[in-house]
């Protein structure tokens, strides 16, 4: 079972963070197939928001697929996110290790590294889509 | 369901003073209403009048769709929790909670004695000798315990550490969460209210400024900021709540409903509480009328 | 409308009960509250008075035995004085302390139970509280005044039964309990004045919202009340009985009316001038004369009597000459009083007094909370 937490000052909804945090943990393989989501009742006892917060938030991953309701059961995960990428995950984690120790010796600091990777991503991707 | 509250006109006089001028509002069932102001804005007087402690100068409230304090039926269906928890001190947890049993015939007392066990509470501990969190929670559990159909809790977390407010906040989501439940809580606090509340009213000046869903304040409120221009110049349906002007730029908070065209504004999010900040300025701007225009330096 | 598909409904077996029952279970619920409000205060009351009446029961059959001894018997013939003396100085002490304690009952229950019955709850704030559990504001006003105005009628009331049954042969010996220092301490008046008290606090306590000065507020009025009514009201309530009588010479000297109560008692002349009070002449009601250097002989405070002494061997003048003077100014003893007779009749009528008001301030309090407050 997988625990939420809210971050107030991100800027992102409620909802969305939940949402993101169970696609998170379904990329990670945290959650597989069958596993339950928290309950309405004990997400909120957790985090102290609004029941509708959280019912919309599995509502919105029914519609993607992920989840499914069982009335007067649970939430239960129905899809999982991890695939074969997974396996790359090692190797591409160690690549990126070394890259991050070379901007730091280049004497990039937090911001600039972030920066830098968001700006290419943003870029590559634009170029993906054209 | 019956709308869980509703005003026309409602306004609430002390000696000379108004508390409440024209109020009217609807707050739809099922919703986590929040009710904020400043201080002495009116809130604890809206509250009241609506479980019937106080009377209208002028105007109307129904609860659950009919007048306040109607009948005991309609006092069953009510939870109320008081601005600063009376309790009576020389009783103990114990017999509150008889006390609750004895007042209320839909008492659920398995549901209270388990609530006040998960809150690690001596149930022969006087009421007197509770701090503010421990009373706070007592008086939850018997609102609660009641199983009413609308919850309306005046101010309920204002003198509470943040630990006791969090705990508060869960034990109350979750008590929605179990039943279908409307509840309408007043609080100074708007970073609380953004987390639990889906419907809001913010009162100020004695009046309601705005009201309504959170998710279509939030959508419907932007602000824009651009290069200094004259207010007249605006985006056609978009209604100024705040204004601000430096020399070179202008900041504005609108409502409306389309989109902004015009490229020389930039559009951004706000959080609930800037909306809340901008009507209770422009109502603290309202009450002061002799300050002309909307202009606030920076 | 909230969708709840993942929602654990907690559902209450004990449902709900008819429109009657539950009427009836929260009146019921409301008397509880109210006894567990004032548990402790009954609970010392009455145990005061559980004291009180072991103490009577204990020395009281003592009493009538002493009574029926040494006082009975004088009494037919009439040469009591010393006897009674003698009867009255038993457990003194006692009946000092059982008078003050009827006295005193009404005054304290209404301070302490009347007084901040509603005042107390509106000054904490409980108000709040209770009045938005599920029964109205009405109900919960009606047990309470009830349960805590009978409650303190039956402590006084109680009371007044046994140190009435207890001071009897104290009583009979005084014949003094239609006077307006017993007629409070004895019989139904106590209860009237409880009932009475009990109301005025709650009454004062809804406008003034807080208990101490109300407490002070209610002390206050039943010292008020009872002075007013014992002193303008009472001797009022039926027309009392004048009955002239004649001014024998030397001075009647304070008629006493046995078991009853003496209003004034006024020495008349012949124009019908009121010249003295209590038997005699002039404000302390004495009688005194003066022989003058010719021989005639002044009455004090009326004039001169005609014609001459006889001349007397001792210093007080001859009785013959005193009575003719009297009829000569035509003096005469009016005395107006209550008779004996009419004892139960006032204390009917002074209970159902304050009864009368203490109903009438129950209901302005009904009426206030209810349609007035806030």
């Amino acid at each position: 079972m997988i625990e939420f937490h809210l971050d107030a000052r991100s800027g992102v909804a409620p909802y969305q963070q939940l949402i993101q945090q169970v696609r998170h943990a379904l990329r990670l393989g945290l959650l597989r197939e069958g596993d339950q989501l928290p309950t309405v009742k004990d997400v909120v006892g957790l985090l102290a928001i609004n029941p509708n917060t959280v019912l919309k938030a599995y509502r919105e991953l029914e519609y993607q697929g992920l989840a499914a309701a069982r009335p007067g059961v649970g939430t239960f995960v129905t899809k999982t996110l991890s695939d074969a990428s997974l396996a790359a995950h090692g190797p591409l984690r160690q690549d990126l290790r070394r890259w991050l120790g070379r901007a730091r010796q280049a004497g990039l600091d937090d911001e600039s590294i972030e920066a830098l990777f968001m700006n290419t991503f943003r870029a590559v991707a634009g170029e993906d889509v054209a | 369901m019956t709308v869980a509250l509703e005003t026309q006109g409602l306004s609430k006089r002390y000696g000379r003073r108004w508390a409440l001028r024209s109020c009217t509002l609807t707050v739809p069932p099922g919703r986590v209403a929040g009710l904020v102001g400043p201080n002495g804005a009116g809130k604890s007087t809206l509250l009241q009048l609506a479980v019937g402690l106080l009377r209208p100068t002028a105007g109307t409230v129904a609860v659950l769709g009919g007048p306040p304090a109607h009948d005991p039926e309609q006092l069953a269906r009510i939870g109320y929790v008081a601005q600063d928890t009376p309790v009576y001190a020389a009783l103990s947890i114990r017999e509150h909670l008889r006390l609750g049993a004895w007042l209320n015939p839909r008492w659920d007392n398995e549901m209270a004695e388990r609530r006040i066990a998960q809150l690690g509470l001596d149930p022969g501990q006087r009421a007197g000798k509770l701090s503010g969190g421990q009373r706070a929670q007592l008086a939850l559990t018997l609102a609660l315990a009641k199983r009413p159909d609308l919850l309306i809790l005046d101010e309920p977390v204002a003198s509470l550490d943040p630990l006791a407010r969090r705990e508060f906040l869960q034990h109350l989501m979750e008590a929605v969460a179990e039943r279908e439940m409307s509840v309408v809580l007043s609080s100074h606090l708007v970073a609380d209210l953004e987390r639990v509340c889906d419907y809001l009213i913010v009162l100020a000046a004695a009046h309601v400024q705005v009201t309504g869903e959170v998710e279509n304040l939030l959508a419907s409120h932007r602000r824009l900021t651009g290069p200094r221009c004259d207010p007249a110049r605006l985006p056609a349906g978009q209604d100024v709540i705040e204004a601000s002007h430096t020399d070179r730029q202008s900041s504005l908070i609108v409502r409306g409903e389309g989109p902004v065209h015009d490229p020389a504004w930039t559009v951004g999010q706000l959080s609930l509480e800037d909306v809340v900040l901008a009507y209770m300025s422009r109502a603290g701007r309202a009450q002061n009328a002799s300050r002309p225009g909307l202009e606030v330096l920076r | 409308m909230k969708g709840k598909t993942t929602m654990l409904r907690s559902v209450n077996p004990s449902a709900e009960a008819g429109p009657v029952g539950r009427a009836r279970s929260t009146a019921l619920g409301a008397i509880l509250l109210t006894w567990r409000q004032v548990r402790a205060q009954v609970l010392l009351a009455f145990g005061l008075l559980a004291l009180v009446a072991i103490v009577a029961i204990i020395t009281g059959p003592h009493l009538v035995h002493l009574y029926d001894v040494n006082v009975a018997p004088c009494q037919s013939h009439n040469d009591c004085s010393s006897a009674s003396s003698a009867f009255l100085l038993n457990d003194h002490f006692l009946q000092a302390t059982l008078n003050t304690l009827v006295l005193v009952a009404p005054a304290l229950t209404g301070m302490f139970w009347g007084a901040p019955l509603i005042s107390r709850e509106l000054e904490t704030g409980t108000y709040r509280l209770v009045w938005t559990q599920s029964l109205t504001r009405g109900r919960w006003l009606a047990v309470k005044i009830g349960l805590v105005g009978l409650a303190s009628m039956a402590v006084s009331g109680l009371l007044s039964l046994i140190v009435t049954w207890w001071s009897s042969p104290f009583d009979r010996v005084n014949l003094n309990r239609f006077t307006p220092a017993m007629f409070g301490e004895r019989g139904l008046t106590p209860i009237g004045y409880a009932a009475f008290a009990f109301a005025f606090g709650v009454a004062a306590g809804v406008l003034i919202r807080r208990a101490v000065p109300t407490m002070a507020a209610t002390l206050a009025a039943v010292v008020a009340a009872r002075l007013a009514i014992g002193y303008l009201v009472r001797p009022h309530l039926v027309a009392p009985i004048r009955s002239t009588m004649p001014f024998p010479a030397g001075g009647a000297g304070p008629t006493a009316v046995p078991g009853g109560w003496t209003l004034s008692q006024q020495t008349i002349n012949a124009a019908g001038h009121v010249i003295g009070q209590n038997g005699g002449i002039g404000s302390n009601g004495g009688f005194g004369f003066q022989q003058n250097s010719n021989g005639t002989l002044v009455l004090q405070g009326v004039g001169t009597c005609p014609g001459k002494p006889p001349v007397q061997l001792a210093r007080s003048p001859h009785p013959g000459f005193l009575q003719a003077c009297v009829k000569h100014f035509g003096l005469r003893d009016v005395l107006t009083y209550q008779p004996a007779s009419r004892y139960w009749a006032f204390q009917w009528y002074e209970t159902a007094i304050f009864l009368a008001l203490a109903l009438a301030l129950a209901g302005f309090s009904f009426w206030w909370v209810r349609r007035r407050l806030t």
